[in-house]
């Protein structure tokens, strides 16, 4: 796989589903904190990721 | 609770579990009773680790000479047995050429990382703070 695109969401996946379950201690609190988290570094990678196109290096 | 807890997982033991822990990802929480968070970190862990030495991550060396090397080769380590499984059979050599290959050490670091999280949380658990 050479997507980074898709690689990000695979990290942010497993990152999301670690942390919700070390965070909340009910399926549905995990599934909700979990789907925040993953959803938090998909638009932070997003945005982060436009805001650089501009530079030079 | 506290005292509850200590029944339940004697001081002697925690070394054990947290020893446990750390070598196998998930099976703190799989002595202690709690299977379906056990599971996940087994399965999630293990295959975070599996994915970035698939994508030609490198397992690095302990070198004092520099810090950053040497961190991150403490953070695979706290892969556990993953990671000396990896070592064993002279994976992780890390592919520099690979388009994948900063992404790759990026899953193998974190993976580790993590564990050291859940080892935390096995800790906690078993002496009655969550």
């Amino acid at each position: 796989m050479t997507s980074h695109f898709l690689l990000m969401l695979l990290f942010a996946f497993f990152v999301a589903l670690v942390f919700a379950m070390l965070m909340k201690d009910q399926p549905r609190d995990q599934v909700r904190f979990g789907v925040i988290v993953f959803g938090g570094f998909v638009v932070s990678a997003l945005v982060l990721g436009w805001l650089m196109y501009p530079l030079p290096f | 609770m506290r005292a509850d807890a200590v029944e339940r997982v004697d001081t002697g033991s925690i070394v054990l579990l947290v020893l446990a822990a750390w070598l196998v990802p998930g099976s703190g929480h799989l002595w202690l009773g709690r299977r379906a968070k056990g599971l996940v970190f087994l399965v999630a862990l293990t295959a975070m680790f599996a994915v970035g030495l698939a994508l030609g991550g490198r397992l690095f060396p302990f070198e004092s000479s520099q810090p950053l090397v040497f961190l991150a080769a403490a953070a695979d380590v706290a892969a556990g047995l993953p990671y000396f499984g990896a070592w064993v059979l002279g994976w992780g050599q890390g592919q520099v050429a690979a388009v994948s290959y900063e992404y790759a050490n990026a899953f193998l670091i974190v993976a580790g990382l993590l564990n050291m999280l859940v080892l935390l949380d096995v800790y906690d658990t078993a002496v009655g703070r969550r």
